[in-house]
């Protein structure tokens, strides 16, 4: 783990943990419904203030609290065009199977890579510390894959040109 | 000491024990379950209360065994037990469009209030000739949904906590049903819907409750906060507002034990008390079921066949243990006060979100 990760993903732990104390809270204006109130931000009275904690200019992660949900939005590095790439295909394709991942959301929020919505279901249903460890442990192994899988392009990359090369020899 | 009553696998929202303390009533989802507890061991389900269509939010049970359950389908129904040992609900006209989310007896058990989401309280009586429970509804100035209820012991008094940050005190006097209230430092003269404290909190404020000589209120704010409010002798005076940060989770639930002693509890799974006065203030002394006092029991399992496991199950060799230091393994959701001696409280129950009801000794 490099020197400036550790205290980044202390940051977001301990944010995440404080603003994880959820209720069930039915909804103020529509009748017999009840939904996370931070996607629907007509009630202002019971909505947080939302939180950016920055690791550099492309790597960040928005915590957006309300009373019964919270939804966490996640910029994951990104240095050239591969890596963007990369990354694209990476959360599309857990964004597509986000029903059977619970707290992902289908689309991520503007401006981030990928987004989890933590209702107080969730939070009834699951251990809160291990919901903020899987969000911790999600961050720190993104990185990890996706400059292995760049890795591992490259080397492909290099054997294919090679092979193709081979034949003007 | 403690007493852990593992009732369900599903979060109890609350609870009430029953004025003799063997039974105790849970909300369940969309359900209130009524369990014989005389054998700690093995508790009993006695009934099931089914009526509502949605989660039941509160439940109550007067001094007289009256059961009141209100819940997010608008409804509240008073359960009153048959001769033939069943329970008959009595629906309520709380003429109000959204979800109900607390209810509380008065402590005579002849009214009870409902706070709702829809920014009103319905103080509900019960109406000889029609035999039904009517409503009359304090409006002003709620400005969003109401998140505790608790009465003053005179049947008059009401304190409510709300999401818009407010802790109000108002008059419910309803002719006919109250007798005429004593002067106290609340106020003289008290018609309905009378407002006689009201102090901006800015935080939401989810639960108040009166002291034991009804002469101030506590309440617990979701910044972390402890409130304590000293009314003063003019109208909507506030004599003294005791704030007491603390680096806690947010409380969820207080109760007084004597007129020096709070216990909060809320998103840290276990109580903690605070003691003070009027002139001293009130600070935080010690915590109830204190997990940094209990050691870590890791299973040392050091076999390799467990490693490969591991790795295998996790991806990594780390042992963490799955459970917290705490009894209550979720958010504590509600407090009780449970056994009275002469000095005041000596136990009080509790119920949380991981499904357990526990009775802490103070």
């Amino acid at each position: 783990m490099s020197q400036s990760l550790k205290p980044y993903l202390t940051a977001v732990r301990h944010s995440l943990n404080s603003s994880l104390c959820l209720q069930d809270f039915s909804s103020q204006l529509v009748e017999r419904h009840n939904y996370p109130e931070i996607e629907n931000k007509r009630s202002p009275e019971i909505l947080l203030n939302p939180l950016h904690i920055s690791r550099n200019a492309s790597e960040r992660v928005l915590i957006e609290p309300s009373i019964n949900s919270v939804r966490v939005s996640i910029k994951i590095k990104q240095s050239d065009e591969i890596e963007e790439i990369l990354v694209d295909k990476f959360t599309r394709f857990l964004t597509k199977r986000a029903e059977n991942f619970l707290i992902l959301r289908r689309v991520p929020v503007e401006g981030y890579d990928i987004s989890f919505l933590l209702t107080n279901y969730h939070q009834e249903l699951m251990m809160k510390q291990k919901l903020v460890d899987f969000i911790i442990e999600f961050m720190e192994d993104v990185d990890k894959e996706i400059s292995e899988m760049k890795l591992f392009l490259n080397a492909r990359a290099r054997f294919v040109a090679e092979s193709y090369l081979n034949m003007f020899d | 000491m403690s007493i852990t009553f593992n009732l369900s696998k599903n979060p109890i929202y609350d609870h009430c024990f029953t004025s003799d303390r063997t039974h105790v009533a849970i909300t369940q989802g969309k359900d209130v379950l009524i369990y014989n507890l005389q054998n700690p061991s093995k508790p009993q389900l006695l009934t099931t209360l089914k009526h509502h269509d949605k989660p039941i939010t509160a439940v109550d049970i007067s001094i007289d065994g009256k059961i009141v359950t209100c819940s997010q389908d608008r409804n509240a129904l008073v359960w009153t037990l048959q001769p033939n040992g069943e329970y008959k609900e009595t629906l309520v006209l709380l003429r109000i469009n959204r979800a109900a989310t607390c209810a509380k007896w008065s402590p005579n058990g002849k009214k009870f209030a409902v706070g709702s989401s829809a920014r009103v309280i319905s103080v509900c009586y019960f109406e000889e000739e029609n035999d039904w429970w009517i409503s009359k509804h304090i409006k002003r100035p709620i400005k969003s949904t109401i998140l505790s209820l608790d009465w003053h012991e005179n049947n008059v008094l009401l304190a409510s906590g709300s999401t818009d940050g407010h802790l109000r005190v108002f008059s419910t006097f309803i002719k006919g049903v109250d007798a005429k209230p004593n002067p106290s430092i609340w106020g003289e003269r008290l018609p309905f819907q009378t407002l006689c404290l009201d102090v901006n909190l800015s935080s939401w404020i989810q639960d108040v409750k009166f002291s034991p000589d009804y002469q101030f209120v506590a309440g617990v704010g979701h910044d972390s906060s402890l409130f304590v409010v000293y009314p003063g002798s003019g109208e909507l005076e506030v004599s003294k507002l005791d704030k007491i940060k603390t680096s806690n989770l947010p409380f969820t639930s207080v109760i007084f034990a004597n007129n020096s002693k709070l216990i909060c509890a809320g998103y840290d799974c276990h109580p903690i008390v605070f003691e003070g006065n009027a002139s001293q203030g009130w600070k935080h002394t010690y915590s109830i079921d204190d997990p940094t006092k209990k050691k870590v029991n890791v299973v040392e399992n050091q076999s390799a066949r467990n490693m490969f496991r591991q790795m295998d199950l996790k991806g990594s060799t780390e042992q963490k243990s799955n459970t917290l230091l705490t009894i209550h393994q979720n958010t504590i959701t509600q407090l009780k006060p449970f056994q009275y001696d002469n000095n005041g409280l000596i136990r009080f129950s509790s119920s949380g979100n991981d499904g357990k009801v526990v009775i802490f000794d103070v």
